[in-house]
């Protein structure tokens, strides 16, 4: 079932917090970079990436990782691909 | 019988705090099964067996604090019959109390509990963090679902479950300041031995790397997000070929003397959430292929921020890497982590003015420097192993 961009902005959050537990600690500014708000090094960001793609099934090139850098970045990127994958 | 001792888990150590047993009386273990788990100043060890056999007797309790090299746990060896725990207080021939790991209390009632799940308990994976705080609240881990990597319980998920004991969380706000105390005690002793004991040269030099990083992307566009390379698994497998080949950069000092190891069991120092380091060691790293070398150190970063290192990993490092990453600073001299001989360290990879042909060029360039222990090596030396992994990062496919 597709979700909605809160929903998704919730799972996405939810990925987050399993690799920077202190997410759950405050709240993140989806308009602004991720690592401007929290420690996410190269390795964090990709067991990141990996948690999206388990929980969606999104798998997101490396060539897209410049413009995926605000949490409001990421819910575009897949509500998009989730729309084009399910148009109806 | 073998007794096995706690053994050093860093060169510093003195003494560990027991956390929990991972094995119980009559269960047959193998060499490398992690037997308990045993908070140091940096972090909850999984400590792990050296013997295979079967257990006879666990000489300590959950929360003692246990000396280096005290026996923790007796062992019938193959072959052996297995002569049950005895009663403390009834033994007619009572160990040696300076041999028992203290304090002991009640021995024979807990061994007599773990024994009955018949060793086969599961146990909760969690952060070192959570571990101390719900030992401290007494909560029972395997009561937990963690919200940490791969199900591993995080200090949030005790504090959850520990919300409705008053004191919670100021007992939680001391809990993390004792474990930043220890670890900065810990770094403390650590690097000022260092820098008493270890004449350090230091050499560095600009590497290009358009090379290596092109061919990272390319092979990347390939994968899955799920084996993906980082450039850290690049540059860490051109230190270990390199290393291989300098015996002298690879080892450690001892009484007095240069021990050159054959392996190269590389550490990775590793920036904790909230401040410190471990450096871990990915063992046998100069054998490892890139993917290989890849999901080791995916998966040693992820539990020492997580929790589950093993004793294996946090003694015996032949040589160490300092990687500051993308948003890290141009480069560093770094500090040898005594007994080791070098440290490598790598600053952050960038497009740099570089001369090609007489013209001015931008090129992916990375500051690798090399801090070595003058006991054991020279400058020349230093150049030509610097000089070694530069050239191997010029081939990644080969890596």
């Amino acid at each position: 079932m597709t979700q909605t961009k809160p929903e998704l902005l919730k799972t996405i959050v939810d990925a987050l917090a399993t690799i920077a537990p202190e997410v759950s600690d405050f709240d993140l500014d989806p308009d602004v970079p991720l690592r401007e708000q929290i420690e996410l090094d190269s390795m964090d960001h990709l067991h990141f990436l990996v948690a999206l793609h388990q929980r969606l099934g999104v798998d997101i090139p490396e060539s897209e990782y410049a413009g995926m850098r605000r949490l409001t970045d990421l819910v575009e990127y897949i509500a998009a691909r989730s729309q084009a994958n399910n148009p109806s | 019988m073998i007794e096995l001792p706690l053994p050093s888990l860093g060169p510093d150590m003195t003494s560990g705090k027991l956390l929990e047993w991972r094995i119980a009386p009559g269960q047959k273990i193998r060499k490398g099964d992690v037997i308990a788990v045993v908070d140091t100043e940096k972090a909850a060890i999984d400590v792990e067996s050296w013997h295979d056999g079967e257990v006879i007797e666990l000489l300590a309790e959950p929360g003692a604090e246990i000396a280096v090299g005290m026996p923790i746990v007796r062992l019938a060896d193959h072959g052996e019959t297995p002569v049950a725990a005895r009663p403390a207080a009834t033994s007619a021939t009572p160990p040696e109390p300076a041999r028992r790991a203290p304090p002991v209390e009640a021995p024979a009632s807990k061994a007599a509990n773990l024994g009955e799940t018949g060793g086969a308990t599961t146990f909760a994976r969690a952060s070192p963090a959570a571990r101390r705080r719900a030992q401290a609240l007494d909560i029972d881990l395997a009561q937990l679902r963690g919200s940490g990597p791969g199900g591993a319980i995080q200090l949030q998920d005790v504090e959850r479950a520990a919300a409705p004991k008053s004191g919670a969380a100021k007992a939680v706000t001391s809990d993390r300041a004792d474990r930043h105390e220890g670890m900065r005690r810990s770094i403390a002793l650590a690097m000022a031995r260092s820098k008493r004991e270890i004449p350090h040269y230091y050499l560095w030099d600009e590497i290009d790397v358009t090379t290596a990083m092109q061919w990272l992307q390319s092979s990347n566009e390939k994968r899955p997000v799920t084996s993906r390379l980082l450039p850290a698994a690049l540059l860490l497998a051109a230190v270990a070929r390199a290393a291989a080949e300098f015996p002298d950069m690879n080892g450690s000092w001892e009484h007095d003397a240069f021990q050159p190891s054959s392996a190269v069991h590389l550490g990775v120092a590793i920036a904790l959430r909230g401040g410190g380091l471990i450096a871990p060691a990915l063992r046998d790293a100069h054998k490892l292929g890139l993917d290989e070398l890849m999901r080791n150190l995916s998966d040693l970063v992820r539990r020492a921020r997580a929790g589950g290192l093993r004793s294996s990993e946090i003694s015996g490092q032949t040589l160490t890497v300092t990687n500051l990453g993308d948003e890290g600073s141009a480069g560093l001299l770094g500090v040898i982590y005594p007994p080791q001989v070098a440290l490598v360290g790598i600053g952050r990879i960038g497009p740099r003015p570089a001369v090609e042909a007489g013209a001015l060029v931008a090129r992916e360039r990375v500051t690798i420097s090399l801090a070595a222990d003058h006991r054991v090596s020279d400058g020349r030396r230093g150049a030509q192993f610097l000089a070694r992994i530069a050239s191997r990062l010029q081939q990644p496919e080969s890596l």
